[in-house]
């Protein structure tokens, strides 16, 4: 159960990966784009660093929501 | 009404004035027939489980009316009475419902009350209990919530097959009519269906399954709209702290609602202030382990006094007959307030094995972890469940420590959460059993598992809607 906490907008926009579980069919295309922030269990399902997306990564992160084939993988700011 | 339908549960009240296993019992046993009478209808007063149904004439004589209490105090009074969740999660209810309040106020929404009765437990009894014996007190604490976050509508979940839907209606019909209507609605008796985002799902028409939330229930849930989903027991509390002052709830006269197993007989509701020796809740405690809060919750080495708080590993510590029954104490939560205690002569292994299982078929399958994880974690704690000699009992621990920390915290829920805590606790309280089958021998094997794995009254039930 997600708890209530302070709802806080960041001003600096840190992009983190989520998954909806209840989508995410372990197709692994997160994984192949985004290795620095999502690797696969031993299931195929994606395992998400908590650190958020590095800078230089982004463009690739946004090709991970784009390419899931499942539309499973989000980013969140 | 129909009695028949009550579901096989004792109820046993160590808040009782003349219980003399209170330890903190402010009574005076020499005070005369007049005073006790009186001491004895204030105790009542201040207790959420009476020992007959109330019907709405009854609870005002005993409870009195509702104080009419603007928003503003009772968001006060939920604060200051320190008051947390009774359904699992243990939540402070005032953070919860200031967090709905404020949703409601950016989003210009009316939010909505779902009180949670759906109680999913297979060997939990008590909010069944407290909505038989006590359902005014319940719906006093949603009416208490609708006026303290603004709501302009409410739900009361209970669990089908037990004929309370039914009941409550009636019962529902006997109060004046309110300024929120309450909808009493019955969800599927199935593990998961109390869930948050289950319970919202299912009162928007879909399956009473967990689902993902781009946004949590507290800002989006029924019909959209910020949605407060509290315990029925957190409720019926709210109900006593509106009469009695948080200060009272504060002081530790307060009492709460347990479910207390032992072997394979007929559980008991007990409802018992903070703090009571686990003893006075279980009775003589004869035991090996205890099982605390629930198929969600963490088996307990059970020791002779002498041994109290050796521990067992991970932060699990032995408790004994004397440890208090808090969180504190035993060093884990209360949960959903089961405390079913293991005999000597039942084997702890074969109990796990039997619950992952349950909880395993239970799984909703929507979330890849869950769905792969559960299934062979309780495939696995069926092997260490049966006594063989085998080389590879570390081989299976490892596996099973690996899936717990696989499934954990990546699902649309907790419940693969829960069921690796379980599973670990079970690992560390039952090695010494482990060891014991991989050399073929075992305290107990040929007994059924004590613990139910489906809900009883899908087969004892007499009336149903």
């Amino acid at each position: 159960m997600p708890e209530p906490t302070t709802a806080t907008t960041s001003t600096t926009s840190t992009l983190r990966a989520a998954v909806d579980w209840t989508a995410c069919q372990g197709h692994g295309a997160c994984a192949d784009l985004l290795p620095e922030v999502v690797s696969l269990d031993e299931w195929g399902y994606p395992i998400l660093q908590e650190r958020p997306v590095p800078a230089e990564a982004r463009r690739r992160a946004r090709r991970a929501v784009s390419e899931c084939p499942a539309l499973a993988f989000l980013l969140k700011r | 009404m129909n009695a028949s339908v009550l579901p096989p549960v004792r109820i046993r009240s160590l808040a009782n004035a003349n219980a003399n296993t209170n330890t903190n019992t402010n009574t005076n046993t020499h005070a005369n027939t007049h005073a006790n009478a009186n001491a004895t209808a204030t105790a009542a007063a201040m207790r959420l489980l009476p020992s007959e149904p109330l019907d709405h004439q009854a609870h005002r004589a005993i409870y009195g009316d509702l104080p009419r209490l603007d928003p503003g105090h009772i968001m006060a009074a939920a604060e200051r009475s320190g008051l947390s969740g009774q359904g699992g999660a243990a939540f402070p209810a005032y953070r919860k419902m200031a967090a709905v309040r404020e949703a409601a106020r950016r989003a210009r929404r009316r939010p909505v009350v779902v009180a949670n009765g759906s109680e999913g437990e297979p060997a939990s009894a008590k909010d069944k209990a407290l909505l038989w014996h006590a359902p005014h007190l319940v719906l006093d604490g949603v009416a208490l919530a609708a006026a303290a976050i603004g709501a302009d509508r409410a739900f009361l979940a209970v669990e089908g097959g037990h004929g309370l839907r039914r009941y409550l209606v009636e019962t529902n019909r006997q109060r004046p009519s309110s300024a929120v209507p309450v909808t009493i609605v019955e969800v599927p008796s199935r593990f998961l269906s109390g869930q948050e985002s289950a319970l919202v799902s299912f009162l928007d028409g879909g399956p009473a399954l967990p689902r993902f939330q781009s946004r949590p229930v507290f800002e989006q849930g029924v019909g959209g709209d910020p949605t407060l989903v509290q315990n029925v027991e957190t409720l019926a509390h709210l109900a006593l702290i509106a009469r009695h002052g948080p200060a009272w709830y504060r002081s530790g006269a307060a009492t709460s609602l347990f479910t207390v197993r032992y072997a394979d007989s007929t559980p008991t509701v007990v409802e018992a202030a903070p703090g009571t020796p686990l003893q006075h809740l279980t009775g003589a405690v004869s035991g090996q382990a205890i099982l605390v809060g629930g198929y969600h919750g963490t088996w307990l080495p059970l020791e002779p006094a002498a041994r109290s708080g050796r521990e067992a590993g991970a932060g699990i510590r032995a408790i004994t007959g004397d440890t208090s029954v808090s969180a504190e104490a035993l060093g884990v939560p209360l949960g959903a307030g089961l405390l079913a205690v293991l005999p000597h002569d039942r084997c702890g292994l074969v109990e796990t094995a039997s619950i992952l299982r349950y909880l395993a078929l239970e799984s909703a399958g929507q979330c890849g972890p869950c769905l792969n994880g559960l299934p062979r974690m309780a495939a696995a704690f069926g092997e260490l469940a049966r006594p063989t000699p085998r080389s590879d009992l570390q081989q299976i621990r490892d596996d099973l420590s690996r899936w717990a920390g696989l499934v954990t915290g990546r699902g649309a829920c907790r419940h693969p959460d829960g069921t690796a805590r379980l599973a670990r606790s079970a690992l560390i309280t039952f090695a010494a059993e482990a060891d014991a089958h991989s050399r073929g021998r075992c305290r107990a094997c040929a007994r059924p598992p004590m613990l139910p794995t489906a809900t009883p009254a899908t087969s004892q039930s007499t009336v149903t809607d």
